[in-house]
């Protein structure tokens, strides 16, 4: 029998298994205040789900917070944090949007569709602003390579990625592939989409005008994706029914494209009033936000929604979180073009409510009320948690070990060695068995993609405008010291896309941490989240939305804090990109920045000893800033040929990536200050390695020197090996062997 | 006046915009054309694009060979229409009988995404009559089910009647027999490709541009026709 407001009211002390929901006690006497009763089951599986952490943030809110506070003033903000997506002005009236979201948990239990829907999900968030989808990437972690259970996350994953990616066309430009044992049995599976439209069509989450007509369209709503919820189908109304249903939900990828194509067209044809898409929470979340943020008022007929089955009970129609569905606000005089244009797809659409001015949110089911709720207390008065933190009582033990007694090579020949062993060290290593499974040419406007430093997508083909984009976090930084973690974060992010040629705006952000009931983990993360906030304030990007994964956690084991940043880059003209990688012999290479003895959280302290401790390397956000302009108007000169981030690994990394992309060697020497491994191998950043032709040199230099960046000529390039000079010489077809074998040694069938 | 060619779109089809682009690029003039509507519109000839129409459900191309728009294309390529099917196209075009042979999941079990060198067979089919025979290209390869297969009888046969268009190089990524990248029809007007020859049109976003011969060959083709 279904609970309705009038069984509610007339029966206030009905035991309800809140607990089971997810809601804590407080939690549960707060909704009954707002109510002036007790919930009905369906307002109660509505407020657990809507005030689960995932959808209402409530431990990180107060953190947040920071970034709306401290953010830059900028003209180009156009969307700022709080809708979908943010949206960023480029230029010539275009606008763009882009957002990186988590998947993590979904991925573990069921790899391929967890991973395909979190694709899913977050190019629906971008078609929902008004935009059409231009790319994709996935930023991953997994544990060690060879622990059996990689093996049976990683290929899923990513095959779910491909799946759903490939199927609606759209090209996967770049990401993170990153191994470290405190992901085993955490994967974080983190989507990114990008899109483009025109400043006039931009549109938002709200429910406004009364008597518009809230339509759900897309995939029937079917059972699958419905967590906590299924608790009150089983224990409460109908023991005999259906059992636990699957939590992972299910994608289809032709619906999703079909979907992408119907809600274009609606959007132009000026036929949406406000627009949402049905993610977490399902109904719930979109029809408590777009009334929440409208008029204030919607009343909706649940008994008409599109089942895929029909058993539903309606607190599993309010909660599913089925797939490929939207929800607009239509006026009656333009439904009837609405309707044939979603069915020209092929697309299923019904009206299942209407905007009034009420104030509440109102849901019948077969003529019975079953919700009457505000609005806003659903979907954005959730509670609000100042969790305790504290520092860590390991993190000085930590900070004081430093890789300083580690034993170092001492000749040229352990130098080779070292680099033979780094670039075929798995987060390393050629990610190509895993990035050829995606498709990077669909659209045609793919001017980067992996492995260069930053994918680039061309938005307007007649005058070549584009966006850059990367994705970056070193978990180890992080968790050495959380603070300067995530402004390394953000400084490498940011240089890679500046070493393309493109000028940063805007940041997006996905923060993967452990348990926020630990303090130890709040504490992380409060830290992060201030230490981006302060980064982004002192390059003047302002972050423009993200997302929060909490519990990434197996015991008490909690994964590398991992504050992933995005950064977004506009560059004027596609043609005068700066590849990664050198195109001729003879051409002059240019370390730019100070190396200094620094590898506490390197690649090769992690890979050679299996060592973690001392303090990260020293971020300078300034000189970041320098070094992005002097590339980015060295590359709008036309006066560099090619440019390549140094991170992980260090400069012979860079160096080994360039000539294996390239196919001819390079020949550099050591400069007379400093220690060959510390050349070869230290993490310092602020750095890039640039290439120059003769005939630009010293133009290039001589910026460089206007603008106070240290600039050391390297060497040419030249030959068939990496070569540093009085040291080694290693044959590219060596270094690519290394490469090239790590990944698929373990999963090629 | 240029020719006015033809690029369906399907329901899942997705290298639409990249075919007509081609085109475009090429000195054609790219008409869309409806799965749903049977008018071709007069076209000079017709592109079956890439993607994944339906879904790929059932089997690629199975669902799609009954779209109305179909019924005038394999009318018209009866009649001589030039017609070239790209991946999903070709797909497409061996359900409809238009072109022998079956296309199968890839060996690997994996989608497979690279820049593929090819090898011209055969230059004088009406998509291929602007590169020479035995010329050597690089274009991308996308697909999962490319794995081209025919019983050897009709191997054979297109070997034979020289109707193997292009051949993979250096690597078989899918499996295909006799390393088989695309074949054309008796006549040489449909020709059915697996890799992706409108995605090596421009420098800036293609490997190469050896791609492009594709589509001026069939403007050359019906300037002389």
């Amino acid at each position: 029998m279904t609970d309705t407001v009038a069984a509610a009211q007339a029966h206030p002390e009905a035991p309800q298994p809140f607990a089971e929901l997810g809601l804590k006690p407080d939690e549960y006497e707060r909704i009954r205040e707002i109510l002036g009763r007790r919930p009905t089951s369906s307002e109660l599986a509505m407020y657990s789900v809507m005030w689960s952490e995932h959808c209402s943030y409530k431990s990180s809110k107060v953190h947040l917070r920071q970034f709306g506070e401290k953010a830059p003033k900028t003209d180009a903000l156009l969307v700022g944090i709080g809708e979908n997506a943010g949206v960023v002005d480029i230029g010539d009236g275009w606008a763009v949007t882009f957002k990186v979201e988590s998947h993590n948990h979904p991925s573990y239990v069921e790899p391929y569709q967890g991973a395909a829907t979190g694709v899913g999900g977050i190019v629906r968030d971008i078609i929902s602003m008004g935009a059409r989808p231009l790319a994709v990437m996935d930023p991953l972690r997994f544990g060690p390579l060879d622990a059996p259970d990689t093996r049976r996350v990683l290929p899923g994953i990513v095959s779910g990625i491909g799946g759903y990616g490939n199927c609606l066309g759209l090209p996967n430009i770049g990401g993170e592939v990153v191994f470290d044992p405190t992901y085993l049995g955490n994967p974080l599976v983190n989507a990114l989409c990008v899109g483009s439209m025109r400043h006039e069509d931009i549109h938002l989450a709200s429910a406004k005008g009364v008597g518009n007509l809230v339509v759900l369209y897309g995939a029937r709503t079917g059972g699958d994706g419905i967590g906590g919820v299924s608790v009150l189908a089983s224990e409460t109304f109908d023991a005999d029914g259906p059992a636990k249903r699957p939590s992972v939900q299910v994608g289809d990828p032709f619906m999703e494209k079909l979907l992408i194509e119907a809600t274009l067209e609606v959007l132009h044809a000026g036929l949406v009033e406000g627009i949402q898409d049905l993610g977490g929470a399902g109904i719930s979340c979109a029809t408590s936000e777009l009334a929440s943020n409208g008029d204030g008022g919607m009343h909706v007929w649940l008994d008409r929604v599109l089942l895929r089955d029909k058993t539903l009970s309606p607190e599993e129609i309010l909660m599913s979180e089925s797939q490929e569905r939207m929800c607009a606000i239509v006026t009656p005089a333009k439904l009837d073009e609405f309707m044939s244009l979603i069915k020209k797809w092929d697309v299923e659409a019904v009206v299942i409510g209407e905007v009034n001015a009420s104030g509440r949110l109102t849901v019948d089911w077969h003529g019975e009320q079953i919700v009457d709720v505000p609005p806003r207390s659903v979907a954005h008065d959730g509670p609000i948690y100042e969790r305790p933190f504290h520092r860590p009582s390991w993190q000085d033990a930590l900070q004081a070990d430093t890789p300083d007694s580690l034993p170092r090579p001492t000749d040229g020949e352990q130098l080779r060695a070292t680099l033979i062993n780094l670039i075929g060290a798995p987060n390393l290593a050629s990610k190509a068995w895993i990035t050829d499974q995606y498709d990077r040419y669909v659209l045609g406007n793919t001017v980067l993609a992996q492995p260069e430093d930053a994918g680039m997508i061309r938005v307007d083909e007649t005058t070549g405008r584009g966006v850059a984009i990367s994705t970056d976090c070193n978990g180890r930084y992080a968790k050495l010291d959380p603070y300067n973690g995530a402004r390394l974060a953000l400084a490498e992010s940011y240089r890679n896309v500046s070493v393309a040629g493109a000028k940063p705006l805007a940041v997006t952000n996905c923060l993967n941490f452990g348990s926020p009931e630990d303090p130890e983990v709040m504490w992380q993360f409060s830290e992060a989240c201030r230490g981006l906030a302060d980064g982004c304030l002192e390059l003047g990007v302002p972050v423009t939305g993200g997302n929060v994964s909490f519990y990434n956690q197996t015991g008490d084991t909690a994964i590398l804090p991992t504050p992933v940043v995005g950064v977004l880059a506009v560059i004027d003209n596609v043609d005068k990109r700066t590849p990664m990688a050198w195109s001729a012999e003879g051409q002059v290479v240019y370390v730019l920045g100070d190396t200094r003895d620094e590898f506490a959280g390197s690649e090769w302290a992690h890979h050679v000893h299996g060592h973690l401790g001392g303090l990260p390397p020293v971020v300078d956000l300034q000189r970041e800033r320098v070094l992005s302009e002097v590339l980015v108007t060295a590359s709008s000169a036309g006066i560099v040929a090619a440019a390549h981030d140094i991170s992980d690994g260090g400069i012979a990394i860079t160096l080994t990536e360039m000539a294996m992309k390239s196919g001819i060697g390079v020949k550099a020497a050591v400069p007379a200050d400093l220690d060959p491994f510390v050349f070869c191998f230290a993490e310092s950043t602020g750095r890039a390695i640039a290439v120059v032709t003769p005939a630009h040199e010293a133009a290039f230099v001589a910026s460089c020197a206007a603008a106070g960046l240290p600039a050391t000529r390297l060497g040419e390039t030249g030959g068939d090996a990496v070569e540093i000079t009085g040291q080694f010489s290693a044959p590219i077809v060596e270094l690519r062997r290394s490469h090239e074998a790590t990944i698929p040694a373990i999963f090629a069938n | 006046m240029s020719a006015r060619i033809g690029v369906v779109t399907f329901p899942g089809t997705l290298d639409d915009r990249d075919a007509a682009r081609a085109v475009r690029i090429a000195g054609g003039e790219p008409v869309e054309l409806w799965h749903g509507d049977d008018d071709i519109k007069g076209v000079d000839a017709v592109i079956l694009p890439g993607g994944f129409s339906y879904g790929d459900y059932l089997r690629c191309g199975a669902i799609s060979r009954f779209a109305p728009v179909m019924n005038s294309i394999i009318d018209g390529a009866k009649g001589g229409l030039p017609v070239l099917g790209i991946c999903n196209g070709f797909q497409i075009l061996v359900e409809s009988h238009l072109l022998p042979g079956a296309l199968m999941r890839n060996e690997s079990r994996h989608f497979i995404c690279r820049d593929q060198k090819l090898r011209i067979e055969n230059a004088d089919s009406m998509w291929t009559r602007d590169y020479f025979t035995n010329q050597e290209i690089v274009v991308p390869l996308k697909n999962g089910e490319g794995n081209y297969f025919a019983d050897p009888s009709t191997l054979d046969m297109l070997e034979g009647e020289g109707r193997v268009v292009a051949r993979y190089l250096d690597v078989n990524p899918n499996g295909s027999a006799r390393d088989i990248a695309g074949i054309r029809n008796e006549r040489g007007n449909v020709v059915g490709l697996m890799p992706h020859p409108e995605h090596a049109v421009e420098s800036l976003t293609g490997p190469t541009t050896e791609g492009l011969p594709f589509f001026t060959s069939v403007l050359t083709s019906l300037v002389s026709a």
